[in-house]
């Protein structure tokens, strides 16, 4: 009976974490579904197919040095990814880092960063959400 | 008794190693500013101020979208705080007199943009083979905590 409360509540603090980084994650993510609609009507849901095709993808328009997402993130979103200048990046799939898209202000400002770099400019609402939508399906 | 004899013999060893090789160090303080720790460390590790003159910082801060052929642009409220701490921590800022030995050979109207452009470096780093930077566990010669274990310390002992 101890060990079954004990189990409980320690079991407590665990679920509420994870409640709390996937609210995190769905306030971002409906955030970017309202800009998406407001940018284009036609816009229904986001699609992990979509978001993944846009992660593979060797876009123009970018810097030289990093044609792709997967340049930096690897081909596996589950593992560990470099930098150009060698330090790992820890996964971008959020089985494998729950706390991935949790942090608005973190997001914004990667996506502001990354997508300049690999495209040459920002990435819209549509496009952040499919990609958002494939690493948490991955 | 064993063991301890074979302890023995590696101390030798490793005595002779040391005297054979002096133990030159680069100790410099570790960087404890808020936010360059949290913006630079984004995508490398965050380079001590002393290692570049404040020209150079200026100079990398004021075109952070195209940062070494990649955006790392940050709010101007952020760039303005990290810019104000490398350059008060320069190579050529007054507290740092003691390790002027860092800008010799830098001419004044020079602006190097990579540390690994300073003489200093260039001097210490000469035995190392430049193919060992491309091993993938290193990268790139920026890559300094790859063999300078301490790095983030301040601590760029020889390897």
């Amino acid at each position: 009976m101890t060990s079954r409360l004990l189990f409980v509540a320690l079991l407590i603090p665990a679920i509420g974490v994870a409640a709390l980084a996937s609210a995190g994650r769905d306030g971002i993510v409906s955030a970017l579904s309202a800009q998406a609609k407001q940018d284009n009507s036609k816009f229904t849901s986001f699609s992990a197919e979509a978001g993944k095709k846009f992660w593979f993808t060797a876009h123009v328009g970018g810097k030289s040095d990093t044609p792709s997402c997967v340049t930096c993130h690897t081909k596996d979103a589950r593992t560990m990814g470099q930098t150009r200048a060698g330090k790992a990046i820890d996964p971008m799939a959020v089985s494998a880092n729950p706390n991935r898209f949790t942090d608005p202000e973190k997001v914004a400002k990667w996506f502001g960063r990354n997508c300049n770099t690999v495209l040459g400019r920002e990435c819209t609402a549509e496009e952040k959400g499919n990609v958002i939508t494939y690493l948490m399906s991955q | 008794m064993r063991p301890a004899r074979i302890s023995a013999g590696l101390a030798a060893i490793l005595g002779l190693t040391a005297m054979a090789m002096p133990a030159l160090a680069l100790r410099l303080p570790p960087v404890t500013h808020p936010a360059t720790l949290k913006e630079c460390s984004g995508c490398h590790m965050v380079f001590p101020p002393q290692m570049l003159p404040a020209r150079s910082w200026t100079a990398l801060m004021g075109d952070l979208a195209n940062h070494f052929n990649e955006s790392a642009a940050l709010p101007p409220d952020v760039q303005a705080d990290i810019v104000g701490y490398l350059t008060a921590n320069a190579a050529d800022a007054p507290a740092n007199k003691a390790i002027r030995g860092l800008l010799s050979g830098v001419k004044a109207t020079d602006v190097p943009l990579r540390i690994t452009e300073m003489p200093w470096w260039k001097r210490s780093h000469g035995e190392v083979s430049p193919g060992r930077y491309a091993l993938p566990q290193i990268k790139t010669a920026s890559n300094c905590i790859a063999c300078h274990r301490d790095g983030a310390k301040g601590v760029f002992t020889e390897n």
